[in-house]
């Protein structure tokens, strides 16, 4: 190991500003992660609850009813394939099986763009890799018209709505088909008609934003809800606190999601969580129903959100809800993670992967197998590779956006105001 | 016709576009039951209900993200900020998000809300009840930044940047809350009921963005203004006995930079004013524009009165201003050798 995980060897050069003081006993201290690069990473310590899944409470329960849901985990499907516990859900099989494919037609998705963005056909990348079963599972559970608030991994949210790949890659590429006409970096989607607000490159700004479309749906007097989200490095943003005060002030019909991978870039998520107990108390201390939820079972992560969305929509107001789950490969194209965690770290994490899992209790229903799985994984693997050719035919980055640079101009305000106007004119003469 | 002060006329445009959209709601720190600490919404609550005009924790970012996410889903929220001192922790929200999000969406989400904040000093507010920080808004595209001086624009013009698709920023000079200021603070509080300009029509008007108001006209100079600074430089040409265009510029982005090249070219001489900070100060991208359009038709160096490069003292208040005698001076040396 580089460096000794809370050293003191820098805190024993005294400042002199400190001269004067006495010493203090908890000095400076700064969490580290139980493992670093070269390490071998051992969660034994992380209980992995099976049988003491906490009670499902009437969805219109006190908030103070689901304290101890804050702490606990809600899991429904076991490593043996069972399907258990109160949170048990009635998803027909079907709807399994679509879940599974959603959430394998995400990872296909996420493998080829990173492989592409590697080839340089694109600036820029990020998987939700580990991840999909928190996107996938609350997007079952909601209405297509219910908007979400999503930070830039939850993908799997337009895949499930039925998105259009081809625009989705599109926007990836900065082509002529994307939507957003080259104005944000990829992943950056915005698509309103599936309910998936513009994401902003500025942390939790999106939380209170959806706190304010809820409040919104409240005042119109309409049953439609909000899902906002954040990754649990982004709840250090004030906007975080934002959200939770203004969501339980005014009963917003709304469901706040964090999504604790354990990290945000480089940092392990003890450095956003202090001495929390879990990101889902933080709900606790403002009132709000709270939620934590094995994230790695999409059965859980269904159950949870019906509960919340029924709970929101029934007048009951806010629920947070934690995902935990492991951020299973690198932040995005732009990130090494061995340079700061252990390699093997996502393999020995003890919750396993969520498509496995799913597809485990798929098998175990009689429902599935490994050859039907290997085939749907193939047929997905072609199909987003003949997606992705249809997409990279109508430009990209390396080559040509087939975009005029003028529609960067564009959408500013409503209408052009004379200033830019005029700077039209300028790049013309200047670039035209 | 009504006679207003500059709050009941903010209150009477609230009242009017509450009163014919139900989708204006009406929010921000002891705005509901108690109106205001500047009394620019009493009564909405008690006329349109607790829902139409509510109080908000004191929470700047959360005021304005929860505007951005009622604007985005059909609302059009009009959100106030106790003192634009404060508007600081709502910044990210308005920078990064109003005014972004139907660029980096391309139209997809857009957010028509209007926000509403006191500026200004001249009230012995001190470093936190005094700032003009309109310099740090019309950096940013995809914002609108308005200012009126008077009862009668200021209806118009909230009414305007209500029904405007856009984010608009819309500040009020607080120190002609009730009267117009010509910087001289020794003389008796005026009041707007006896200003030409504080008679307010009933009902619903708009005064255009992008528009700006001939306070005076004239030959001789060509003074830019805007909020307070209108009726000092209105007061000075008055004493001086010259012949001046007094433009009072109200919507800083858009800007109205015809009205200003016209005059201009016409005078040759061109002086600026405002409460704001010098450097980088908003004055710096008019004198700039000035520059590059009139450059041939100037006579003198353009010239800037403003504030100091210093955080608005309490103490030093009247030295701090830029009162009707710095103006005076700026005045005389673009004038010197006509
Ligand atoms: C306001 C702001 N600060 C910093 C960044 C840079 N940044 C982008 S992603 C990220 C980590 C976020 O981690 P987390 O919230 O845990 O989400 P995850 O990436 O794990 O999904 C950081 C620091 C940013 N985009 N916005």
């Amino acid at each position: 190991m580089g460096q000794t995980p809370n050293s003191t060897e820098n805190i024993d050069k005294t400042p002199a500003s400190a001269a004067s003081k006495k010493p203090n006993q908890s000095k400076l201290f700064v969490p580290e992660p139980p493992f670093r690069p070269g390490d071998t990473p051992d969660y034994s310590h992380i209980s992995v609850p099976s049988n003491h899944t906490p009670v499902r409470p009437d969805p219109l329960c006190d908030a103070h009813d689901t304290v101890e849901h804050a702490l606990k985990l809600i899991r429904v499907l076991r490593f043996n394939g069972e399907n258990a516990g109160p949170w048990k859900t009635d998803l027909s099989l079907e709807k399994k099986l679509e879940a599974l494919e959603i959430m394998m037609r995400t990872r296909a998705m996420d493998e080829r763009m990173f492989t592409m963005q590697r080839q340089g056909k694109m600036s820029f990348y990020m998987k939700s890799t580990g991840e999909e079963a928190v996107s996938v599972g609350h997007a079952l559970a909601l209405r297509d018209d219910d908007m979400t608030f999503p930070t830039y991994r939850q993908q799997g949210i337009l895949i499930a709505r039925g998105a259009s790949m081809k625009e989705m890659m599109c926007q990836v590429l900065s082509n002529s088909g994307d939507p957003l006409d080259g104005k944000s970096i990829p992943v950056l989607y915005s698509f309103k008609k599936h309910g998936f607000f513009s994401i902003s490159g500025n942390l939790g700004t999106q939380l209170i934003q959806g706190v304010g479309w809820a409040m919104a749906e409240a005042y119109k007097n309409t049953d439609g809800i909000a899902s906002v989200f954040t990754g649990e490095g982004a709840t250090a943003e004030g906007d975080f606190h934002y959200a939770l005060n203004f969501a339980s002030t005014y009963r917003a019909p709304c469901i706040i999601n964090v999504v604790n991978n354990q990290w945000a870039i480089s940092s392990f998520q003890g450095i956003a969580a202090g001495r929390g107990e879990t990101f889902a108390a933080r709900g606790t201390g403002y009132g709000l129903a709270t939620l934590r939820v094995d994230g790695n079972d999409i059965l859980a992560v269904y159950a949870a959100t019906q509960w919340a969305a029924e709970r929101a929509r029934g007048g009951g107001g806010a629920t947070v809800i934690e995902h935990y789950t492991y951020r299973a490969e690198g932040h995005s194209t732009s990130d090494d993670p061995s340079k700061y965690r252990a390699e093997n770290e996502g393999d020995v994490w003890p919750f396993g992967d969520p498509i496995q899992r799913l597809k485990t209790h798929l098998i175990y229903m009689g429902a599935w197998d490994d050859e039907r799985h290997a085939a749907l994984a193939e047929t997905l693997k072609k199909e987003v590779r003949e997606t992705f050719k249809e997409a990279e035919a109508m430009g990209s980055v390396a080559n040509s956006t087939q975009l005029p640079d003028s529609t960067m101009f564009e959408q500013v305000y409503e209408t052009e105001p004379s200033h830019l106007r005029e700077q039209r004119q300028m790049f013309n003469e200047e670039l035209g | 016709m009504p006679q207003m002060t500059m709050i009941e006329a903010i209150r009477d445009a609230l009242d009017v576009k509450m009163s014919q959209d139900p989708d204006v709601l009406v929010f921000g720190e002891d705005v509901g039951y108690f109106g205001g600490v500047f009394r620019c919404t009493a009564g909405l609550q008690e006329k349109h209900g607790l829902h139409r005009c509510f109080d908000t924790p004191i929470s700047e970012g959360g005021i304005v993200g929860i505007a951005i996410g009622m604007a985005s889903n059909g609302l059009r929220p009009v959100a106030e900020i106790q003192f634009a001192d404060y508007i600081y922790p709502a910044y990210d929200q308005i920078a990064s998000e109003a005014a972004r999000l139907r660029y980096r969406s391309n139209g997809d989400f857009t957010a028509p809300l209007t926000i509403r904040t006191p500026v200004g000093g001249g009230i012995y507010g001190g470093t936190t009840h005094s700032q003009s920080p309109e310099a740090l808004f019309t950096h940013i595209s995809g914002l609108k930044t308005v200012i009126p001086s008077n009862p009668y624009d200021a209806k118009g013009l909230l009414i305007t940047a209500i029904e405007d698709n856009d984010p608009v920023l819309f500040l009020e000079p607080k120190r002609l809350y009730n009267g117009p200021f010509d910087g001289d603070p020794h003389k008796p509080a005026l009041n707007w009921k006896k200003h030409e300009l504080g008679e307010v029509p009933a009902g619903h008007y708009t005064v255009p963005f992008e528009k700006a108001r001939m306070i005076a006209e004239g030959d001789d100079v060509t003074i830019l203004a805007y909020g307070t600074m209108v009726w000092v430089a209105d007061a000075v040409v008055k004493e001086m006995g010259i012949k001046a265009d007094v433009i009072d510029l109200r919507s800083l982005l858009p800007l109205d930079l015809d009205t200003i090249v016209e005059s201009v070219k016409k005078t040759g001489r061109c002086v600026i004013l405002h409460e704001a900070t010098r450097t980088s100060g908003f004055g710096a991208e008019l004198s700039s524009l000035v520059q590059e359009h009139c450059f041939y038709h100037l006579e003198a160096p353009i010239q800037r009165v403003t504030g100091w490069d210093t955080p608005y003292p309490h103490a030093q208040e009247w030295a701090y201003f830029p009162g009707p005698k710095r103006v005076k001076r700026a005045v005389k040396a673009v004038l010197k050798g006509a």
